[in-house]
């Protein structure tokens, strides 16, 4: 591994994904020091950290299309990193509900999760992200190989309640979520795009021999 | 928009000057959109999106950082006149006051805008003055009463009244106004009048959300006539001793405190009394989750929020929830629901 020299693109990226990552942060402690958290701060926290949570996401999800697009294979090498930074603000998110908005008053929360179908679903999500943060390390990875993939392929399933989540806590003007829902929906449709390309490539090949 | 630009007329403020905001707006959240990288998907969709959801439509959540600051700075330097001659009672006399910022600053008000920063920043074209409300269906005749007519009705008074949002928040707001019964009482609703309808203003050109047809405008809301005629039943000209902000609700809004947040229809300009149950905006909007009398109740759940607990503004990060009371803690309206089946008829 040591001897293979890494792409410097790859270096530049991850330093850009860490302070990009930071930056929110910061931002949100500055805010809160000015008292420019709006008059409903808990509010405020818990939708910038369920924001960057999604923004993460689909950046993750955003590398295999760069990948099949600029048939670059560099970009694989910084998911990982996006990954942990979309659980990271997931974990802040469910932190910020479960202590500031509800101080652990367990069964009100239980019944808010029960009760309210966006409460279920970003739940759900968010049990399905850990798992995939247990086993993002090299070694879960060669421990599992096959199954690997199969687990972290879950990760379209948890894009798909993660917007659900938005758009149905939302009263009625949809426009944000909107916004994240085409996103994850060009991801999504660049990879059927290029699955069906090759599924063509490969029935056009085995009629010509 | 000029910082300068400090006074309130609306002449001052140029119609070009709004425009920007919007762009300027659009503008933030393309840039939110594109920062995560997937900057191709982003630039392909953004305009797309736009098209789709009419231009203006305002972003929301993680974007309000510009809005709050705006709204702060629009608050500080547009204050209202002191309303003059007011006896305080002994309304609420117990309860803590919400900060005037906040209560200025958060607001649902969808003709200027969805996000609760919205309504202090556009709605400074709007013009509460001159103003008047026509009185009409069941009355022994129809007429029309100016805001200063309004107020001569009835001694104003300060009520601090617990305000309770659907979406689980809570304020304590020091109104100034006059029982809509003695607006009723000069009305002189016919035998027949068994509900009140009030329709608010419909002006998109001073009130840019309702450029976006999120609701269908204009805001309508509606009481029984017992609850109309209730002692607690206010209409608000003012808050927190001056004349109501425009993001209020000004010149003139109903406060029902038992009830949540959106029964309190903003300047209104019409008072219909009607036979039949007012279809009103929010059931229309969405009817299993809106109902007509929207009575703060502990036990009926929202799909959306829980209502058993509610975060009440001002605490903080760490000022947690409180419990949420039945008629939100104003248990003399329960005898006009008496029989009522408030899960069925919530």
């Amino acid at each position: 591994m040591a001897s293979v020299r890494q792409n410097p693109l790859v270096t530049y990226s991850k330093v850009a994904i860490w302070i990009a990552a930071f930056l929110p942060i910061v931002r949100l402690f500055w805010l809160g020091f000015t008292d420019n958290l709006s008059a409903n701060p808990v509010e405020f926290v818990e939708r910038s950290t369920g924001t960057w949570a999604l923004v993460f996401l689909l950046a993750s999800l955003s590398i295999t299309p760069i990948r099949l697009i600029t048939k670059q294979v560099w970009p694989v090498q910084v998911r990982r990193l996006l990954g942990l930074w979309m659980f990271f603000y997931a974990c802040l998110h469910i932190t910020t509900y479960v202590w500031l908005d509800y101080s652990f008053m367990w069964s009100e929360i239980v019944k808010d999760i029960i009760k309210h179908p966006y409460v279920i679903v970003g739940f759900s999500a968010f049990l399905l992200t850990i798992p995939l943060a247990v086993t993002s390390n090299s070694a879960m990875m060669k421990r599992l190989k096959t199954k690997w993939k199969t687990l972290h392929q879950s990760i379209y399933l948890i894009s798909i309640l993660a917007i659900l989540h938005f758009w149905w806590l939302v009263k009625k003007d949809v426009t944000e979520p909107f916004y994240y829902a085409a996103v994850l929906a060009l991801l999504l449709g660049i990879r059927l795009y290029y699955r069906a390309q090759k599924v063509q490539k490969a029935s056009s090949t085995s009629l010509q021999t | 928009m000029n910082l300068d630009n400090n006074k309130r007329n609306p002449a001052n403020i140029q119609p070009s000057e709004i425009t920007p905001q919007a762009v300027f707006e659009n503008r933030r959240h393309f840039i939110q959109a594109a920062g995560f990288g997937a900057l191709a998907a982003a630039l392909s969709v953004s305009s797309l999106a736009k098209a789709a959801t009419i231009a203006g439509g305002e972003t929301k959540g993680d974007g309000v950082l510009i809005g709050r600051a705006n709204a702060k700075k629009q608050v500080a330097k547009v204050t209202t006149p002191k309303l003059p001659g007011f006896k305080k009672t002994a309304y609420g006399a117990d309860l803590k006051l919400s900060k005037y910022e906040d209560i200025t600053t958060y607001n649902n008000y969808y003709e200027f805008g969805t996000d609760k920063s919205d309504p202090a920043i556009h709605s400074t074209l709007f013009k509460p003055n001159p103003w008047s409300i026509s009185i009409e269906g069941e009355v022994k005749k129809a007429k029309t009463i100016s805001i200063e007519d309004l107020m001569k009705l009835a001694p104003l008074e300060e009520r601090i009244y617990r305000m309770r949002c659907v979406e689980g928040w809570s304020m304590v707001i020091p109104w100034v106004g006059l029982p809509l019964a003695s607006l009723i009482k000069w009305a002189e609703p016919t035998g027949n009048a068994k509900y009140v309808e009030f329709i608010t203003a419909n002006d998109p050109q001073t009130m840019p959300g309702m450029r976006v047809p999120v609701l269908d405008w204009p805001y309508v809301e509606g009481l029984r006539m017992d609850e109309a005629n209730h002692p607690l039943t206010l209409l608000a000209v003012g808050l927190y001793g001056q004349v109501l902000p425009n993001q209020n609700g000004a010149p003139v809004r109903l406060v029902t405190p038992w009830k949540y947040g959106f029964k309190g229809a903003k300047s209104i300009v019409k008072i219909r009394f009607t036979e039949k149950m007012p279809l009103t905006t929010w059931v229309k909007a969405g009817p299993s989750e809106y109902g007509f009398y929207a009575n703060v109740n502990p036990n009926v759940d929202h799909p959306r929020w829980t209502q058993s607990s509610e975060k009440p503004i001002g605490g903080g990060l760490f000022g947690g929830r409180i419990k949420t009371l039945m008629f939100n803690g104003y248990p003399e309206v329960g005898q006009m629901y008496a029989g009522l089946d408030l899960k069925k008829n919530f």
